[in-house]
């Protein structure tokens, strides 16, 4: 490949293979020999873990990894700050070779370019909260007073003022989640790496998370990595998203390229029970050319769901760029087009009685 | 009877002169390489025994009200220190207490590094483990006589014994609690690229906490159990007294004696036993569960 140290990307993972076993580079010749998944974890017990994954991931963007449990995805964000290694493969951030670090560079990376956030939380539960946000600037070296400052920036901002003193375990799990996350964006790396961030919370607590982390990257603007099992969840925050399955890159795009086009049956058994009008934007369905405009109008990133009341009154909803200039616009028809592709051809009954009228 | 397929003998008259030629040699070397513990011990001895004995009850059934802040323990170490003065064995329990602790200090000052050792790295947990074993069942009198053979009859013997005895409990408890340290924080905490002393200090130790205090209660516990075997080879205190008990059959010294070496144990085990109880509830072993 010839961008395999493109700078322009946040991260870039390249051909990341991970085996876990004895000995994993035999297995890695057997599977790249032909030898299939299966095969390799009766004969030589080794499992797959990751298989040839590769993934663009641009700066400012939230990039949603899915998958279903053993799908590899906790795996797969464990190589971006080498929490783990991988068989084969390299990993690129920002044009750097992660793999290439001698250990001291790897933990300076770690305390000034990457920060993590867990599923299980992994506070310190001997720390306070303000402790706890500010560990990764005391690994780090900065001075108490400085770090304490930018700890209690966070707390407040992760809405947990009050609580500074507060130890982990008198918190909620949404409260814990937030001493997470608050610890992470103190760190002001450019990459945040969230595995799991949120499943293990309350689904109510869950959205709300997920609205405050769009509403903070709107204004931080970090590259996040994220990592869940919810593809409600992925469709909702993700600028673009990838599916894994069994280690391998089933599909990746923008949500609604997804939802629109599913590459297989696997990624369409998702899409089924998915809200699609809160994945699909108003962009990908639009017509486009000129018109005239229109009373009401939205942003062309407006989700379909947003759009969907204001036909109660208006036949045509116009689309405005980021100018403000009308681009397109949409009518219910194409809205609804849009929602059911699928398949509902099954559901068509002949109306009974008109036929025995005739 | 199992055939005598080889001739022990010159085994063991080989073990035994090599005994006796580390004594003639190196006994000295021994000797002062252990003058330290002698004298932790008699410091500790000394100052305990020139403490008032209002002042020791003051201060431990404080250290009580404070590993509790209720009124049962500081009552019940109240009684039993009362209990020591009241039968005549104040000075005897100071002695012993004085073996038990330095006993209890050199135990941690080696065990606590070994433990981190062996938590660190599967080889040296092997290796030790077989070794913590020999030390807890080899009868303690197998050991003792070396020992005595080349420091002479006195205190140091009784102490060395005392610590081999005491000390693997609170080796095993040090690698269990640093090993059974939340995988979750330990990989959080490499996540923000700590390097391995920072994880040991910031981490491993103050979690493990609790764990290491329950190996400390335990050295304690044992370190009292060795009093009356120490006090053969000329350690002093209550075990003397019991066997004093033993020997003239008097049996009312042995028992109050006896006592007073369980009264010793109750104060101590509760009294650690407490401050255990009140770190695991100020840390919070485990996290919340959301």
């Amino acid at each position: 490949m010839t961008d395999t140290a493109n700078p322009d990307l946040a991260i870039a993972i390249r051909g990341v293979t991970k085996i876990f076993g004895p000995d994993p580079q035999a297995a890695l010749t057997a599977l790249r020999a032909g030898k299939s998944k299966a095969e390799l974890q009766t004969e030589t017990g080794h499992v797959v873990g990751l298989d040839n994954v590769s993934l663009d991931i641009a700066p400012g963007q939230i990039f949603v990894v899915m998958g279903l449990s053993g799908s590899g995805k906790s795996t797969l964000i464990r190589h971006v700050n080498r929490l783990m290694e991988p068989t084969a493969g390299e990993i690129f951030v920002h044009g750097e070779n992660v793999l290439a670090m001698s250990l001291e560079q790897l933990r300076n990376y770690r305390r000034t370019r990457v920060a993590m956030v867990f599923q299980k939380f992994g506070l310190l539960p001997h720390r306070s909260v303000l402790d706890n946000v500010a560990y990764g600037l005391e690994v780090r070296g900065t001075k108490k007073a400085e770090r304490e400052a930018e700890a209690r920036k966070w707390i407040e901002t992760v809405g947990l003022a009050g609580y500074e003193s507060a130890r982990p375990r008198q918190l909620s799990g949404g409260q814990q989640q937030r001493v997470g996350l608050a610890r992470a964006l103190a760190l002001d790396t450019d990459i945040i790496l969230m595995d799991e961030a949120f499943s293990a919370l309350d689904p109510l607590i869950r959205s709300g998370m997920q609205d405050q982390l769009m509403t903070l990257q709107k204004t931080l603007n970090k590259t996040i990595l994220f990592i869940t099992h919810d593809f409600d969840e992925a469709l909702k925050i993700g600028d673009h998203v990838a599916v894994l399955k069994d280690g391998t890159v089933q599909q990746q795009g923008r949500p609604e390229d997804i939802v629109l086009n599913p590459a297989n049956e696997h990624i369409e058994e998702f899409v089924r029970d998915v809200n699609k009008a809160r994945a699909i934007r108003v962009r990908t369905i639009m017509e486009t050319g000129p018109a005239e405009p229109c009373e009401v109008a939205v942003a062309a990133d407006a989700r379909c769901e947003d759009v969907l009341p204001l036909f109660a009154e208006h036949q045509w909803v116009g689309v405005l760029d980021d100018a403000g200039v009308q681009i397109g616009r949409v009518t219910a028809k194409r809205v609804i087009g849009a929602l059911a592709r699928h398949d509902s051809r099954d559901a068509i009954v002949q109306p009974a009685r008109l036929e025995a009228a005739q | 009877m199992f055939p005598e397929l080889i001739d022990t003998r010159p085994l063991r008259r080989a073990v035994d002169d090599g005994l006796g030629w580390v004594v003639t040699n190196w006994g000295t070397g021994f000797e002062a390489a252990a003058k330290p513990l002698l004298l932790l011990l008699n410091g500790i001895e000394a100052l305990l025994l020139a403490t008032p004995w209002w002042l020791i009850i003051v201060i431990l059934t404080g250290i009580a009200w404070l590993a509790t802040r209720r009124w049962a323990l500081p009552g019940t170490v109240l009684v039993a220190l009362l209990f020591l003065g009241l039968m005549e064995l104040w000075e005897d329990a100071m002695t012993t207490t004085a073996l038990m602790i330095a006993a209890t200090l050199t135990a941690i000052v080696f065990s606590i590094p070994v433990g981190v050792w062996m938590s660190r790295s599967p080889r040296v947990r092997q290796f030790f483990t077989p070794v913590l074993d020999l030390m807890q069942t080899l009868p303690s009198f197998v050991y003792l006589i070396p020992t005595v053979m080349i420091f002479g009859p006195g205190k140091i013997p009784a102490l060395i014994a005392t610590i081999v005895y005491a000390a693997p409990p609170l080796v095993r408890l040090t690698d269990l609690g640093l090993r059974s340290v939340d995988p979750s924080v330990m990989e959080a905490s490499r996540a923000f690229g700590t390097n391995p002393t920072q994880r040991l200090f910031g981490v491993q130790i103050p979690l493990a906490l609790p764990t290491i205090l329950a190996g400390i209660n335990q050295t304690t516990m044992m370190a009292l159990a060795m009093v009356v075997i120490a006090s053969m080879i000329g350690a002093g205190g209550l075990g003397y007294q019991v066997l004093q008990g033993i020997g003239r059959l008097e049996v009312s010294r042995g028992l109050f004696a006896g006592l007073g070496i369980v009264v010793l144990a109750i104060v101590f085990d509760r009294i650690t036993q407490a401050f255990g109880r009140q770190l695991q509830g100020r840390i919070g072993i485990t996290e919340a569960r959301p």
